[in-house]
């Protein structure tokens, strides 16, 4: 392999990394309020087609983008509506909303298969590009790609500094306590299952609108699931997400590479890897103690406080 | 406690589950389903009335591609006097096309296409139980008295892309987005590399598998890996337009299939070898309607129009198109084959001896690439 693959390697590396990155990330910023949603597929599916639809129809990109966050997000909502409302069952509730989003988006988006919008390409940023090696693999991307650089230390902060980040966290290890201190362990929940969904829905946009741009049904094609894996992987925190999802991009960009340059190990063996590499990453990652890691309250509904 | 809980969601998810498959059975291929009522007035067949003509798709018709151009052959038959036609597009193959089929038949319809491989045993099923009904499956193998199968030579028109490709490329290595490792792909691959090396003998075709039919952001990527590693022709089996769109992003240039998508690639789209169902569709309607209609197993060609090559970019030079027709032509009159020997596997062994031709059977089975390609069909 010479310099110049390994460099176009890198690239495409990040680019199927960052759909997976904005899910793994919306599903922890649900987890961290003590709310398990394995509806991830789902909301992409929905926020690919949302955000495919406005860019059709308005031909703005960024506002497409954001559609497709809300539209993620308002799946959350129902999510909420009966985990939070209702102290339903999370599992079961997260497990109906995949089968809903993906009924869903592909019913609604039929009539969109086949058709094509502009939405983003990749655009250098000037003097970074430059930089030879780390240039053209992190800076000679769209500009979803430079967003989530951005989301990824911002999370980070706001958990880890700000009063809200650390009440949201407080509602998902120890929900008596904060309501003892006066936090609207309600409120706070709501906040991070929709803050959640919007990001998901935000990386099931980034599908349709910079990675292709074309609807299909079935667009996630399981990065969601991948994304509810990493969420262990990372141990819930948004700097391990990063290294999970580029994982996860490496392998996928990197098998069809060795496809291409002629390999005799056979097609199917190749196109397993991100699934094997998935359970490879949960049985790893659970016998280094995830329970210790895992936010304390996650999966139990709380009474509401009259 | 917390068992009790487990076992609730459990069995509260499979209830689910199953009102959720009721839901979409009833439901589907209902939804769907667009019964084109003509606004002419209705002209009845001799026992008074219309002949209902179905057919199954696997994708959604949208505006490109394999289910498209099957739907373009169904709108040649709407048009024809006393025939009315409607489809179920998006059906899986599998259980779920069996019943899609068997409520057709229930229907009443006269004639059902289905136009996925994956059909042909639920179709088979579905034959046995309504012996009235004429059934026609497209790209398999099996029969029955009231079941023909139908299927296109494709590879014909995969040969003459291939000469445009082998024509075009500058670096003698052309991409190819595969779909799944059967013998339809496998030959289409090794006509496209003959057709390509019989203008270009240096040539090579690299293979990259993605095992899916319709899936642009893993094809998309496919391509872009195979333009990684120096293709500057990319060819593609599958439905969607992402390796077209790959291609030209990356200024090179692309062979597009099942229908012309120039539209999502203009700068890059040299032409695509496409399907062309409408007069197949009709000759088959016009035999049910007279009673001459037999069981067959039909493979037409390049002869009866059934396949054939999108029109030239305006990259293509007027030599290059010359020489293509020119080919194109003794292919239809039959004057030229497209697997004559001497042909070679992937390992120097011959294949097919000097002057002999592939009969139909072994090309229906190939499961070998010829000289030239890099991959494997594993």
């Amino acid at each position: 392999m010479s310099a110049e693959i390994i460099i176009l390697l890198l690239a495409a590396t990040v680019q199927s990394g960052t759909p997976i990155l904005y899910a793994t990330l919306g599903e922890i910023v649900t987890e961290k309020v003590g709310i398990l949603n394995l509806g991830v597929e789902g909301m992409m599916m929905v926020g690919a087609l949302a955000g495919f639809i406005a860019a059709l129809y308005t031909g703005q990109a960024t506002l497409a983008f954001l559609v497709g966050g809300l539209a993620g997000g308002l799946l959350a909502a129902l999510h909420g509506l009966v985990c939070i409302g209702f102290q339903g069952n999370q599992v079961v509730s997260g497990l109906a909303l995949t089968i809903l989003g993906t009924g869903l988006a592909d019913y609604l988006g039929t009539p969109f298969v086949g058709q094509k919008v502009t939405g983003f390409s990749a655009v250098p940023l000037p003097l970074l590009a430059d930089i030879p090696g780390l240039g053209p693999v992190f800076f000679n991307q769209d500009p979803l790609v430079y967003g989530s650089y951005l989301i990824v230390p911002l999370l980070w902060l706001f958990f880890r500094n700000t009063k809200w980040g650390l009440r949201l966290r407080s509602v998902g290890e120890y929900p008596e306590a904060a309501l003892a201190a006066g936090v609207s362990v309600h409120l706070y929940r709501w906040a991070g299952v929709i803050g959640g969904g919007f990001l998901v829905g935000l990386g099931g946009a980034y599908l349709s609108l910079a990675y292709t741009h074309l609807w299909t049904s079935g667009m996630s094609a399981g990065r969601g699931w991948i994304a509810v894996a990493l969420v262990i992987f990372a141990f819930w925190r948004p700097e391990r997400a990063l290294i999970g999802a580029y994982l996860f991009g490496g392998i996928m960009a990197f098998q069809l590479r060795l496809q291409a340059m002629g390999t005799h190990i056979p097609s199917s063996l190749l196109l397993m890897l991100p699934y094997g590499l998935t359970v490879l990453v949960l049985v790893l990652s659970s016998r280094k103690g995830t329970r210790a890691q895992s936010p304390a309250a996650l999966g139990i509904n709380i009474e509401p406080a009259e | 406690m917390k068992k009790g809980l487990i076992i609730l969601a459990v069995g509260v998810l499979l209830l689910f589950i199953i009102v959720w498959n009721i839901f979409l059975v009833e439901k589907k291929p209902v939804a769907p389903v667009q019964e084109k009522q003509p606004e002419r007035a209705q002209v009845k067949t001799e026992d008074g009335k219309a002949l209902k003509v179905g057919f199954v798709y696997v994708s959604p018709v949208g505006d490109a591609g394999w289910s498209y151009a099957h739907n373009q052959g169904r709108l040649a038959v709407e048009a024809m006097e006393g025939v009315t036609t409607s489809f179920v597009e998006s059906v899986k193959e599998g259980p779920d096309s069996e019943r899609v089929i068997q409520n057709m038949a229930r229907k009443g319809f006269d004639v059902i296409f289905a136009t996925s491989f994956g059909y042909m045993d639920p179709m088979l099923n579905v034959a046995k139980k309504f012996p009235k009904t004429i059934f026609m499956h497209c790209s398999g193998y099996k029969t029955a008295e009231n079941m023909g199968n139908y299927f296109g030579r494709m590879y014909q028109a995969r040969y003459l892309s291939g000469m445009v490709a082998g024509a075009m490329t500058k670096n003698n290595t052309l991409g190819y987005v595969a779909a799944f490792p059967i013998p339809e792909v496998i030959r289409g691959i090794n006509a496209f590399t003959l057709g390509s090396q019989s203008l270009n003998p240096a040539v090579e075709v690299r293979v990259v598998w993605t095992k899916t039919w319709y899936d642009p952001a893993t094809e998309k990527e496919a391509a872009k890996s195979l333009l990684d590693i120096g293709a500057d022709v990319i060819a593609q089996h599958q439905d969607s337009p992402g390796p077209q769109e790959a291609a030209q992003e990356k200024g090179v240039y692309s062979v597009g299939y099942n229908s012309d998508m120039s539209a999502f690639a203009p700068k890059a789209h040299l032409t695509a070898p496409i399907w062309n169902w409408g007069s197949y569709y009709v000759d088959i309607v016009n035999q049910v309607k007279n009673g001459t209609w037999k069981s067959m197993a039909a493979w037409p060609g390049m002869d009866q129009g059934i396949v054939a090559l999108a029109p030239f970019g305006a990259m293509v030079p007027a030599d290059i198109q010359k020489k293509v027709l020119a080919m194109k032509t003794d292919l239809t009159a039959g004057k030229v084959k497209v697997f004559t020997g001497p042909i070679h596997d992937q390992a120097g062994n011959v294949k097919i001896a000097a002057n002999a031709s592939a009969a139909d059977k072994e090309l229906l089975g190939t499961t070998w690439f010829v000289k030239g390609v890099i991959g494997t069909t594993e």
